[in-house]
């Protein structure tokens, strides 16, 4: 099999496996990258959300071949406890999640919205979040540190 | 040894002290809880409760949890019961152990009793140190003792850490995508397993097309059989799930007899053989006797955990022992039924927790567990990771039953209730793992355990009998159950259980008495409601919400309230709610007050409030599962939607007397009956007409516009 290279938060990687491998499994069983999740395989619940240059895409969905070259952003890649990102730091502050099986998902859906609208309203926030399901009701506490961390980041807190 | 008649029930079934708390390096302490994470935020309420009664920083406190090796016996973290019971023992174990470092510093060296203390693990007299601490002392203080409930816990007047909001323990690691879950770990040589589910019990397999799924495998494959227990085993997950999509297509079954579809509605509960009871007031005198009465039916489809994600298990047997790492609820009930299943000796068996997606109930976790547990048993030194698929997760997992419910009243001059009876038909409400049955596993192996009977849990708190006495002041009431045996697909507990449908039937049925009262809804209720608490909640919720003596009925635009003590033994709550109808529902506001009694941590009761409330919404706006005569057919989130993010409604919640001085009350599931209840009557306001079935569907709100 030839390997194909692409770039995982940053870095160039290289996966050798069928080319029909969704990325999801490359992330998780070959990388090791385990925050990006298995929810459905059907690309419904958004829960294996990672940015494709920058869009926001469901990886269950997506073939190794069609992301040769591409580059990708994982939770993993946003931030870490010692250096989080805004978003992941609001979501601590506004306590946004129960069971936090969906957070990376919607953390990355997140993170593309406030890239294109550094001003979401209310309702566009809710709405670029509709590919994402949460099942243990935190979308009050969620949409709440969006708003926050888009609030932060326009008054100068970029990271 | 006797044991104290004091101790907390949980305490006494696991009196050893050691078994709750240890200081085994210097600055650490472990406190071990049977209970276990399932998204409620449980651990960190543990580790505030233990920190507070041991004095102790919390970040010194290792939390061990759900492990058969390690923890009490607590059995299943379900019912809201964890603060409230197991809480309730932790607090009293650690209290303990904190008197016998004291007793002992005082007997020792010459101290006064009562001018010790604790101060973050040292010993202090008076304020001072003396150079003693839990750590210092470990070696000289056995706590390989039973507790004597002989200790007093603090009072609520010297709380420090508990009734504060402490951050979540678990929450940061979720945040920067830690492999924190059972469906994140990799042991080495891990072999991936997916099973070929036997459509139903007691179906056989006829044949297996092994040539066609070698063929449709993109790499290795291994095809596992014991009995009618079916797997493709694999070291690639990405072959192995690949074949498990279409394995069904190379696989007949014998003994698949269709199901009936038209049971996805609850009306057919009327026509089945039923176990039948009466809880509570005699049989009124004359049933028909002239007079005022209300009846009115109201019913709700099956509904299905929906975890987030598919099921997990993984398990190793090696020198005859079985390690299981799963999500399960009750790490203990689990590994009894695995014993049975597997005729291993429960000693020989530690069943792990390890993070799951949220549950809510008794959803595929244990069955996952019990499969991996099954492959690995055959296949020792190989650890065998199984983990379900989506459509096999929604196609297999115990849904909640569909149920029926007539209230029944008969009324005075003032349009009071003088006799009520809430008359109920369900199915079973609990049928989790313990007994050794009911695991999918189990029944596909050779020579299966006899179906477990359909049971009933005893009232209060009862299981589909859950909330269905009124807590209202009615001269005489009761609750008329009616089993039912047979259910067409699988039937367990799922958040709230049977109280979902009776509240949404009583507090439906109070906004319909209300209008024939020509009285509003909150006077209504307040004027046949004496609890102090109860009125206390209703009281607030609609002093949040602004409530006002409603506009006309039928313009669209709609206010409803619901207010329910969950199993009328655990925490009160109000529930307002302001939605918008056209042809959907549009929800805009809901207000929730809620008395849990002490709350050892308020922002997650609040938060456990909101997602109850969140849930419940879906489940009265969208959730039914549907069924074809195969079985479950709605095996996908666009054949079982859920309410999505732009759907939501803004949500306050406030916690009345959050700091009383009165025994934890459980949270959990408490704001679940009253939303779905006060959905319906906000609906039926809007309306103008009333909508008695759920889900509460566009095609039913264009039914009843046309009726009304």
């Amino acid at each position: 099999m030839e390997p194909v290279h692409l770039i995982v938060n940053g870095n160039a990687v290289s996966a050798a496996a069928d080319p029909e491998t969704p990325l999801l499994d490359i992330l998780r069983n070959q990388l090791g990258l385990m925050g990006t999740k298995f929810g459905c395989g059907l690309e419904q619940c958004g829960c294996c959300m990672v940015l494709v240059d920058g869009i926001p895409e469901k990886s269950c969905g997506k073939l190794l071949s069609a992301v040769a070259g591409k580059e990708i952003v994982t939770i993993e890649g946003l931030g870490t406890p010692e250096r989080p990102h805004l978003l992941q730091q609001t979501f601590i502050d506004e306590q946004a999640g129960q069971c936090g099986y969906c957070l990376p998902g919607i953390l990355i859906s997140a993170k593309a919205l406030l890239g294109r609208n550094p001003s979401p309203s209310r309702k566009e926030i809710a709405e670029a979040l509709d590919d994402n399901i949460c099942r243990c009701g935190s979308h009050i506490r969620i949409l709440r540190a969006v708003e926050r961390a888009a609030r932060l980041m326009r008054e100068g807190a970029v990271r | 040894m006797s044991v104290a008649p004091t101790l907390p029930p949980l305490l006494a079934a696991n009196p050893r002290l050691d078994r709750w708390v240890g200081f085994p390096t210097r600055g650490r302490v472990t406190v071990s809880t049977g209970r276990v994470e399932i998204g409620q935020g449980v651990l960190t309420a543990m580790l505030q409760i233990a920190a507070e009664e041991l004095d102790v920083a919390p970040d010194r406190i290792l939390l061990q949890t759900g492990d058969t090796d390690l923890t009490p016996n607590e059995g299943y973290t379900a019912g809201s019961q964890s603060i409230q019971f197991g809480g309730v023992a932790l607090r009293m174990a650690c209290a303990e152990v904190r008197a016998l470092f004291l007793d002992h510093a005082a007997a020792n060296f010459g101290y006064s009793r009562p001018d010790l203390a604790v101060r973050d693990g040292a010993i202090i007299q008076r304020g001072d140190a003396t150079g003693h601490d839990y750590w210092s002392l470990a070696g000289a203080v056995d706590l390989r003792r039973d507790a004597t409930g002989h200790a007093l816990p603090k009072g609520v007047g010297d709380y420090r850490v508990v009734g504060r909001s402490t951050p979540r323990v678990d929450l940061a690691a979720k945040v920067f995508g830690e492999p924190v879950f059972v469906h994140d770990m990799a042991l080495e040589g891990m072999v991936h397993a997916r099973v070929v589910r036997q459509p139903r019990r007691d179906a056989t397999i006829a044949t297996v097309d092994d040539a066609a799924l070698r063929r449709a495998a993109r790499g290795p494959i291994e095809i596992v059989r014991h009995g009618n227990f079916l797997a493709i085993l694999g070291a690639d997950e990405t072959v192995v799930e690949a074949v498990a999509g279409i394995a069904a297509n190379h696989v007949a079954w014998d003994g698949v007899d269709a199901i009936n579809p038209f049971q996805e509605e609850a009306r057919w509960l009327l026509q089945q053989p039923s176990i039948d009871r009466t809880i509570g007031s005699p049989p009124p005198p004359d049933p028909q006797a002239p007079g005022n009465r209300h009846e009115a039916t109201y019913t709700r489809m099956h509904i299905a955990h929906a975890s987030i994600a598919p099921s997990c298990g993984l398990a190793l047997y090696r020198d005859g022992r079985l390690a299981v790492w799963t999500h399960s609820q009750g790490v203990y009930p689990l590994r009894d039924a695995l014993a049975r299943t597997l005729k291993l000796d429960p000693a020989a068996i530690s069943v792990k927790h390890v993070q799951g997606p949220g549950c809510y109930g008794h959803n595929g976790a244990d069955d996952a567990a019990a499969d991996a547990a099954v492959i690995a048993f055959h296949r020792p030194g190989e650890p065998i990771k199984v983990r379900w698929r989506r459509e096999e997760e929604f196609g297999f997992e115990p849904v909640s039953p569909a149920m029926l419910v007539t209230a029944h009243a008969a009324l005075d001059g003032s349009g009071r209730p003088t006799d009520w009876s809430t008359e109920i038909w369900s199915g079973r409400h609990t049928s989790r793992p313990g007994g050794g049955g009911n695991l999918l596993a189990a029944e596909a192996l050779p020579n299966p355990p006899p179906p477990a009977t359909a049971s009933e849990s005893g009232y209060p708190p009862g299981a589909g009998t859950r909330n269905g006495e009124p807590l209202y002041d009615f001269p005489a009431k009761r609750i008329v159950h009616h089993l039912i045996a047979e259910t067409p697909v699988r039937t367990s507990s799922l958040r709230g259980l049977g109280a979902t449908l009776n509240v949404f039937a009583i507090e439906s049925s109070m906004d319909e008495l209300a209008e024939r009262a020509g009285m509003d809804p909150v006077a209504y209720r307040l004027s046949v409601l004496s609890d102090a608490r109860a009125r206390a909640v209703v009281e607030h919720a609609a002093g949040l919400a602004d409530w006002k003596p409603r506009l006309p009925a039928g313009t669209g635009r709609g206010r409803g309230i619901g207010f329910a003590r969950y199993k009328n033994l655990a925490a009160y709550a109000a529930v307002v709610v302001e939605i918008e109808v056209d042809e959907n529902v549009r929800l805009l506001r809901v207000w929730c007050a809620a008395d849990a009694g002490l709350v050892i941590n308020p922002d997650g009761a609040i938060n456990q409030l909101e997602g109850g409330i969140i849930q419940a919404a879906s489940w009265a706006l969208k959730e039914g599962v549907r069924l074809d005569t195969a079985g479950i057919s709605s095996r996908d989130w666009e054949s079982y939607p859920v309410l999505r993010f732009s759907e939501v409604p803004e949500v306050v919640v406030e916690l009345v007397h959050p700091s009383a001085d009165l025994p934890p009350l459980g949270v959990g599931e408490a704001s679940g009956g009253p939303t779905v209840a006060a959905i319906g009557n906000a609906v039926a306001h809007a309306l103008g007409a009333r909508i008695r079935d759920l889900p509460l569907t566009r095609d039913r709100v264009m039914a009843a516009l046309l009726r009304s």
